[in-house]
Order: C-alpha cells, then structure tokens, then sequence
C-alpha cells in the first residue's frame, strides 16, 4: 500500500513535543497517516508510545506543534477519533450495563440533550454482535471476565463509528479469543477505510499484518513500511542495547522491564 | 406540621438523587465536610443580620472550592484536607456561634434540624433550589455519568469534565443548605449516604438508582417525621435512623446479595 498521501491526510502531525509531569517524553514528532491506514506504533518500554496517543486524542497537551485531523485542528467537532488505553481506568462497580457502556460511544454523535434513539440503539446491538458479545447486553460490567470486558470498550469503540482508531497494546495480556476478535475487527475497520493506529510489542505482527510502522523512542526513528522501517540500523537506535546482532545476521531483541501493574487493576479476572 | 413534613419529604428525596453521585463517586467525607463547614456560614450571616441560607451556600461553596486548593498537586491528599478544614470550620462556627446568648438552642437546631419551625418561606425557597437541583441531574445526566464512570471517555468525548465537577460540587452545596432546616448540618450527610448507599444493593443501572433512593429518601423522612412526633424525639434523627434501619434491612435480607440470605 502507497503510504504516501495523494489526497489531505487523514491525520496530519506536525513537529509536535509532549512533556509528561515536566519532563519532555516526546520530541519534534512529525508524520502524515492516509485514510484508512493500519499503522503499528512500535518502540521499547517508555519510548512514549501512550504518550502519543494521549496527545492525539487531547488527553496530554502540546508543548509545541500541531495536529490536525481531516485538516482541522484538534477539537474541532469533526474529530473523530476513537481511543483504547492499554488499561482502562473506569470504575468498575459503576451500575451500567454493558449496553449502557457501548451506547456511551454514541454520545459524541449526540446533541447535549439528546437521549439515545432507536438508530443509536442498533448500532449499538451491531457492535455488540461484532464482537461477540451480543448475549450480555443486559448484564452489569461487574460481571463480566477481563477478555469480555475488553471487548465491551472495543464495542463501545466501533459504535462511536470513528474515523481514525487509536489502540494502545490490544494484544498485550489478552486471551487468544480477544486477540483473534480483534484482528477480525482490524480487517472490518480496513474495510470501512478507519485509520488504525496500534502500539505493540510484537514485532511480527507489525510487520506482517500493517501497513505501515512507526518506530518510535522519544523521536521518530523511521516511518514507513515495515521493509523499509525495521533494519538494523533503525532497530539499534531504537532498542539499544536490548539488541543483539547475530553473526549469521539475525537480530535479537529484548522487550525487557514490563510495564508497571497499576496497584488499582480493579474486577478484571482473567 | 404539614410545612414540615413537605419540607423533610423534598429534602429526603433531593438528597437522595444527589446522594448517588456522593455514593458513586466517593464522596461521602466531601459532603459530610461541606454540611459541617456550613456552620461559620450560618453564624456569620446570624450575626450581620443577613439570611441564613445564603450565608450557608457561600460557606459550602467555599469549603468545595478550598479542598480542591488544598489537595491539588498531591502534597496533601484530598482526605487529609477535607479533615482538616472540616475541623477548622466547625470550630469556627461553634466559637462564632457561642458568642451568641441563646446558643445552646440555636446550635442544636442547626445542628440537628428544626423541622417544626419551616416558614412558608422557607418551604418556598426549598422547593425552588430543589427544582433547580432536579433539573441540573437531569440536563447533565449524560455528562455526570461519563465523567464518573470513564474519565477518558470524557476527555476523548471533550467533555468540559472539571467544570462539570465543579457544578457537581455546588449542585452538593445547595442540597446541603436546602437541609439545613429538615435534618440539620449534623444529619445531612447521613441522607446523602444511607438511601443512596441502599439502592445501590437494590439495582443495577443508574437511572433506577436514582428513583429507588429518592423513594428511600421520602419514605425514611415520612416514616422518620411520624416517629419523631409519637415518641417526642428531635426529627433529623428518627429520618436518619430510620434510613439506617432501611439499608440494615436490605443489607441482611437482600435475596443474593444479603448478608443473611447468602448464610441460608
């Protein structure tokens, strides 16, 4: 696929910095994503993989820079962007049911007084169909296992019905089942032309199943297909020392020091 | 009696719609310290001849406002600050108030409600800043639960979520003063808790919460009035008692989840 943009750029991001608690996480980051690119976000622990998606979708502020999507500045009501952290922080003893938490998605489509309707409803009951999980639409999250619980916030995600997808290590910590559902959901938003943009640690992955791969560690490394992205050279400057060449050419890479658990990793059970 | 009884039954239901956000979201101590702080509010106004309920808002909105300072940046934990000013306000408003002559019967009913004297007034004025306060749950509805449940969502969704918070918090402050008389600043934390903590075992989604605990709310302030009456008690604690006895009896006897049930 033709990474280059013919038309304006789905999502335009233009030398932008983001700092995190004061100390600067990313540097002079700049890329342009196409409609309905699949584009993996890779890059050791703490490269700033979550920082970048909290940026683009508003939740950390630029210390300079620009984003732009559909070629408006962020904020803008045609924002579309639909977010998966890599672990959600709800409360979950709230009394919703896990309908209720999928038509959340529909809010944003909605006026400020606006009650959900029957056409939100549907869309809705097809998300929840999509991934699954159709049969515990009446059931409260409370009650949920940790992988259906995850696929009710990628539910929710597809309702919101976004044009660009930010997923952020979906496939870290997941059963098998949540992880093939997810691939599957991967080849529905292609089909759609949603911009996907995932980070993960799985580097087979990301050069097998993306288009594109943006290798990341505080600044941009390389971008671009994953041929041209993961060579030695770009690896090394961004793992480091995590990586060994081998004399028959093979490179080893370490994914050394997992994430921290959060200490209020509340109801999910796996 | 009557004034008195309509008075107890919006409050009892008002603080109780309110009350599934303090139960929700955590914050019981928040709003226990705003009814206490309310206190130097109603002891000022008193002493520079003002009204009552207005000197108690601006306390309330005022301590809100305060804890928030104070715990922001994490120096001070927002427990740690809300006792702290909790106390300090409390204090102030005993030592205004005991400056006063007829003190001892002016504090207890400040403290403890003093159901018997609602003026039409006063049940005028109740039902204005309830109806306000219905109506902010319901127009924001959407908005409070997202921001309650899904802190995210709110920020993806670009929910206004700290101006929303402070509405919350007035919105919390004119329930607390609208308390004042029925319950007083002693008991007023009691109503926002109990019924909505007892719904909470009763349903499942919030919409129902909401209607299970203003039912609990009016019927513990009916039940609670009659008690006070019959056996010649101060009102704000037979309504509060009687909630109690409400959450107790779910709590043990709940099909499921009581505590009684589950030991068949």
């Amino acid at each position: 696929m033709d990474i280059l943009p013919e038309s304006p750029a789905r999502l335009d991001v233009d030398n932008i910095s983001v700092a995190y608690n004061g100390t600067p996480v990313l540097r002079d980051i700049t890329f342009q994503i196409p409609h309905g690119a699949r584009v993996a976000v890779v890059g050791p622990n703490g490269a700033g993989k979550s920082t970048l998606f909290k940026a683009l979708v508003g939740l950390l502020p630029l210390s300079s820079g620009k984003i732009f999507i559909h070629n408006l500045p962020l904020g803008h009501h045609l924002d579309c962007v639909a977010y998966l952290p890599q672990r959600e922080e709800v409360d979950w003893h709230f009394p919703v049911t896990v309908r209720d938490v999928v038509l959340m998605g529909r809010f944003g489509h909605q006026k400020w007084l606006q009650r959900s309707g029957r056409v939100d409803r549907e869309i809705a009951m097809n998300s929840l169909q999509q991934m699954g999980i159709s049969d515990m639409a009446d059931h409260a999250i409370s009650e949920l296992s940790g992988g259906q619980q995850q696929r009710v916030f990628l539910a929710r995600a597809l309702a919101q019905e976004p044009h660009i997808f930010l997923m952020d290590e979906p496939f870290t910590g997941v059963d098998s089942t949540t992880q093939e559902a997810t691939l599957v959901l991967l080849d529905h938003l292609r089909q759609k032309k949603v911009t996907v943009l995932i980070s993960t640690h799985d580097l087979n992955l990301a050069s097998s199943r993306f288009d594109a791969v943006l290798l990341l560690n505080h600044t941009l490394i390389a971008f671009g297909d994953p041929l041209s992205v993961f060579t030695p050279e770009n690896l090394t400057k961004a793992f480091g020392p995590q990586m060994l060449k081998l004399p028959d050419g093979m490179v080893l890479v370490d994914d050394c020091c997992p994430p921290e658990e959060s200490s209020d990793r509340k109801g999910k059970i796996n | 009696m009557v004034r008195g009884l309509l008075a107890s039954v919006m409050v009892g239901i008002l603080c109780a719609v309110m009350g599934t956000y303090v139960v929700l979201r955590g914050m019981a101590f928040l709003g226990d310290a705003m009814a206490h702080a309310i206190l130097p509010g109603v002891a000022i106004a008193y002493l520079l001849h003002g009204n009552l309920l207005i000197g108690a808002m601006i306390a309330a909105v005022i301590i809100a406002l305060s804890i928030g300072f104070f715990s922001k940046g994490g120096t001070v934990k927002e427990d740690t600050a809300i006792g702290i000013l909790f106390a300090a306000a409390l204090s102030l408003g005993v030592a205004l108030i005991s400056s006063i002559q007829t003190y001892a019967v002016d504090l207890s009913h400040i403290l403890f409600g003093n159901v018997l004297g609602v003026s039409v007034s006063d049940l005028w004025l109740t039902a204005g800043l309830g109806l306000v306060v219905l109506a902010s749950v319901a127009l924001f509805y959407k908005q409070f639960m997202v921001i309650s449940f899904d802190p995210i969502l709110a920020a993806t969704l670009r929910l206004p979520a700290e101006l929303l918070r402070n509405l919350m918090l007035v919105l919390l402050a004119m329930t607390v003063v609208v308390s004042l008389q029925t319950v007083g600043v002693g008991l007023a934390a009691a109503m926002l808790i109990t019924p909505a903590a007892t719904s909470y075992l009763l349903t499942r989604r919030l919409w129902p919460m909401m209607l299970v605990s203003a039912t609990i709310g009016a019927v513990s302030s009916l039940v609670g009035l009659y008690l006070s009456y019959y056996l010649n008690i101060v009102s704000g604690s037979a309504i509060v008692l009687t909630a109690t006895a409400i959450f107790l009896l779910v709590f043990l006897f709940h099909p499921h989840r009581g505590l009684l049930w589950k030991k068949r």
